[in-house]
């Protein structure tokens, strides 16, 4: 019996966002918005071979206490529209938005991907959030927001809707035919009709067929419908887990679920966010994730991290000294608007009794409980120890590459591209040039067209 | 006149104006979903040193008729989303602005404003859009949330029909205005990065916008911080009462369609009355005169190749603008008539794509610069500066100060 083959690793790069991983007070820190950053950045990755570049997105300024929260960074640029001129300056690599479900409508939300999988040559993405919170709500005209428990309906019925719609031209319509005058070769071209619980619409859609067909379709929610809607209708899962046990977990689970929807293991990836930390050796960048995880977990911001449990103003706390003695207050509007993390603390009563245990067990302050706790350095050491963990990790099945956030914009890549990067592809575990053109090739996935030939001809 | 009080823009459309343009030799019917063919055009319109270029846009296929489809298969049909294209451009191009259309009736005011935002960073400070409405019940059936009876250019001049273009206009006027809140929703100096306190922004330079009308309430701020040109500049096509109100209330340059100079004097004062109206009387306000252009070496091959256009497509082309075929020189005669009538910039539309913007750029902008009369040299750095608009304060700045 011979040994099971190496897999290949997928690698992506986030550009650093609003929270407070990025560390925007280092000397080495420039802009998040000009555009000089998002090219460095993805021309980085392009550079390194990764699969692709991901923009995360948000809606609303993020409000803690009734004022804008002011200590990460605020403010980034349109998803679609930066992802556009980051086409211009890159080849290969693949460009991946978030683009809300919820506040945007199928027929617009197609026309964008399609428009811009044109505009790349076959190299766009999008990462399907949901979202029902009145707070965002509240700069749209929908003006709404959807009960929590219909968000997964919606976007599900988004997404069926979206593809009806990139479905809608097959891709030979257009014959432009100078002598004879035919431009079309059908008048229908583009006609859909949708009728359900969320979308009633029907017409003819006016982008036609692009590169990759469909946008590759990532998702990131973790609860048991966002797990649901990836195994039946992702390319890829943005996931958080990135640890050896819960990434197999989660790996593990997630890929048992694509059966029951006809699908196979190789049709959906599983691709963790992953932040890093390099030195010359293990001990030094030891060292400086200490340093780095100060810089990020500054005093105020540890009060503010506690005020999402506690839901309580606790500015008058010293974050050097010991958890407060009050409780959290379970009820009522919670003081922090706008977070993701909000929802992480469902029981803030237990998370309180177990934070001040592992304080009082460690002589930890508030300070040192939030940057323990809040632990996100996912890999940190040498860039052998680095890589090696990678390819560990992947062979492991704990997922089948990395989303990798860099901790500095935008020259946080540069070293993981030049140090890491070629011992993985000494290792031959990583592509040293990219083999084809689209971001459906870079990840394996099938072309939709393909998939349709392969179902009519069974 | 001196070189730059004269504008020029091209409004890029498919591979040209006319239906039948596509099937000339020079046209790149098959490569107008690829980026490299809107990539040549804009290069094209800026080796000119034309002040803009804009992007036609729609949420439905395109029609010959005003408000339905109309089924036919001999014309270009399809395109790609004008915010998405101008953005792929602005990394290829220095100089020339680009102000891609923008449907106002059924897309969110807070995506586009951070869109045109974006757009205003990527290209360092070249951004403008151009607002327009949709009464088409095809349209609206993309979108499913509201529905409009059927409106037909005889209809429109009925009081009714009036009453409901007022009030598409009224909600482009509400869209455009939450557009700017939003951009000046940040102050320019909001990023502070105070190491010292911890503090990345002030949040005191941050401001909700709280827009409420009848069409949507906006509460901000916007995400995206004010973009390098302040606010970049909003335009319009008018072609009567209605949209000149909003040209007059929230525009920047106003494209309108006059067919002689009486036309032009006519228009030109109908807006500047309803500017003074809207309390901007001081606020420079351009009017751009729109015009679909066929330009050769003599008027007999202009008017020659419009006839086998024409014939091409079976029907005569007719444009809600003139429709001008003849020589450089002559274009440039019309050009500094309908100038000394009140117009300060002209929208060209070129009929076909392929040849009519070479001659723009290689017959008509020479011709004007021999007698003096556009620039010879891009002389600013952002579209509001060739445009000769000041960078606007932030109105929430002066509410502080």
């Amino acid at each position: 019996m011979t040994s099971k083959p190496l897999k290949q690793i997928h690698l992506a790069a986030h550009f650093p966002g609003v929270n407070n991983t990025t560390v925007w007070s280092d000397p080495k820190a420039g802009s998040h918005i000009e555009f000089s950053s998002f090219v460095h950045f993805a021309q980085t990755a392009e550079r390194a071979k990764f699969d692709f570049l991901f923009l995360a997105e948000g809606l609303r300024l993020r409000e803690q206490g009734g004022n804008i929260y002011d200590l990460d960074v605020v403010g980034r640029p349109d998803t679609f529209t930066v992802l556009a001129a980051l086409a211009a300056v890159t080849e290969r690599l693949g460009l991946t938005g978030t683009i809300n479900s919820t506040f945007n409508e199928p027929y617009e939300v197609a026309r964008q991907f399609a428009g811009l999988d044109h505009l790349s040559g076959g190299r766009s993405a999008w990462n399907v959030v949901t979202s029902w919170d009145a707070f965002t709500g509240e700069n749209f005209r929908r003006g709404g927001f959807l009960p929590q428990e219909e968000r997964y309906s919606r976007a599900k019925e988004f997404l069926a809707t979206a593809n009806e719609l990139f479905d809608s031209w097959h891709g030979d319509e257009i014959v432009a035919d100078r002598t004879t005058g035919v431009f079309l070769r059908d008048a229908k071209a583009g006609s859909f009709v949708h009728t359900g619980q969320h979308f009633d619409i029907h017409g003819q859609f006016n982008v036609p067929r692009s590169p990759q067909g469909r946008p590759v379709i990532f998702q990131a929610g973790d609860s048991e419908d966002g797990r649901e809607f990836a195994a039946s209708s992702a390319d890829a899962v943005f996931s958080q887990y990135a640890s050896l046990k819960e990434g197999q977990a989660f790996y593990t689970d997630v890929k048992n679920r694509l059966a029951r929807y006809g699908r196979s293991h190789r049709d959906l990836l599983i691709l963790p966010a992953a932040t890093f930390v390099l030195g010359d050796t293990d001990a030094e960048a030891e060292e400086l994730a200490r340093e780095v995880r100060r810089q990020q977990v500054s005093g105020a911001t540890a009060i503010k991290h506690l005020e999402f449990v506690w839901n309580r103003d606790l500015s008058a706390y010293d974050p050097e000294g010991p958890l407060p003695g009050i409780d959290p207050d379970a009820g009522g509007d919670h003081i922090s608007k706008g977070r993701a993390q909000v929802r992480m603390y469902r029981d803030p009563l237990a998370t309180a009794r177990e934070w001040r245990e592992l304080a009082a067990a460690n002589n930890w302050s508030i300070r040192d409980l939030v940057i323990h706790t809040g632990n996100r350095q996912t890999f940190v050491g040498s860039p052998e120890t680095v890589a090696r963990t990678i390819n560990d990790f992947v062979q492991a099945d704990v997922s089948d590459g990395f989303i990798l956030v860099p901790h500095i914009t935008p020259g946080g890549l540069d070293p993981f591209a030049d140090k890491v990067v070629p011992l993985l592809q000494e290792q031959g575990v990583f592509r040293t040039e990219y083999e084809g053109t689209t971001l459906r090739d870079h990840l394996g996935l099938a072309h939709p067209d393909d998939v349709r030939g392969e179902r009519a001809a069974s | 006149m001196s070189p730059s009080s004269l504008h020029l823009a091209v409004a890029l459309e498919g591979t040209g104006w006319h239906p039948a343009s596509w099937r000339e030799q020079v046209a790149r019917p098959r490569d107008l979903f690829t980026a490299g063919y809107w990539a040549d055009l804009v290069a094209e319109a800026e080796r000119g040193l034309l002040d803009f270029v804009t992007f036609e846009d729609g949420l439905g296929p395109q029609s010959s008729h005003y408000g339905e489809l109309d089924g036919r298969t001999d014309q270009v049909r399809g395109r790609l989303d004008a915010v998405l294209t101008a953005s792929r451009i602005a990394p290829l191009t220095r100089h020339i602005g680009l102000v891609p259309t923008v449907i106002a009736t059924h897309t969110e005011p807070f995506h586009i404003s951070k869109a045109i935002a974006t757009l205003d960073y990527v290209s360092a400070g070249r951004a403008g859009l151009r607002v327009q409405i949709s009464a088409r019940p095809h349209e609206a059936d993309h979108f499913g949330r509201r529905t409009f009876p059927r409106l037909n250019l005889e209809e429109l001049r009925t009081p009714s029909g009036q009453e409901r273009l007022t009030d598409l206009f009224d909600e482009a006027a509400d869209y455009v205005e939450v557009v700017r809140r939003l951009w000046d929703s940040w102050e320019d100096d909001a990023e502070i990065r105070d190491a010292a306190t911890g503090r990345f922004v002030d949040r005191d330079k941050l401001h909700h916008i709280d827009f409420e009308s009848r069409h949507f309430s906006v509460r901000g701020p916007s995400i995206t911080p004010r973009p390098p040109q302040g606010r970049p500049p909003v335009t319009a096509l008018a072609h009567q009462t209605v949209p000149y109100r909003l040209v007059a209330r929230q525009g920047d340059i106003g494209y309108v369609t006059p067919h002689d100079a009486d036309q032009v004097r006519a228009i030109v004062a109908e807006i500047r009355a309803e500017q003074e109206a809207a309390g901007r009387a001081d606020e420079l306000l351009h009017v751009f005169g729109d015009l679909v252009v066929l330009l050769d070496d003599d008027q007999a091959a202009a008017e020659d190749r419009r006839a086998r256009l024409d014939a091409l497509a079976g029907e005569p082309y007719t444009s809600d603008a003139r429709i001008f075929a003849g020589t450089s020189a002559q274009l440039a005669d019309l050009i500094q008539e309908f100038s000394e009538a009140g117009l300060s910039g002209f929208r060209l539309r070129p009929a076909v794509a392929g040849h009519d913007l070479l001659a723009i750029t290689r017959g008509l902008v020479p011709e004007l610069q021999r007698r003096g009369a556009f620039r010879t040299a891009y002389e600013a750095d952002t579209l509001r500066g060739l445009l000769g608009l000041p960078r606007p304060a932030n109105r929430y700045a002066a509410a502080t100060a």
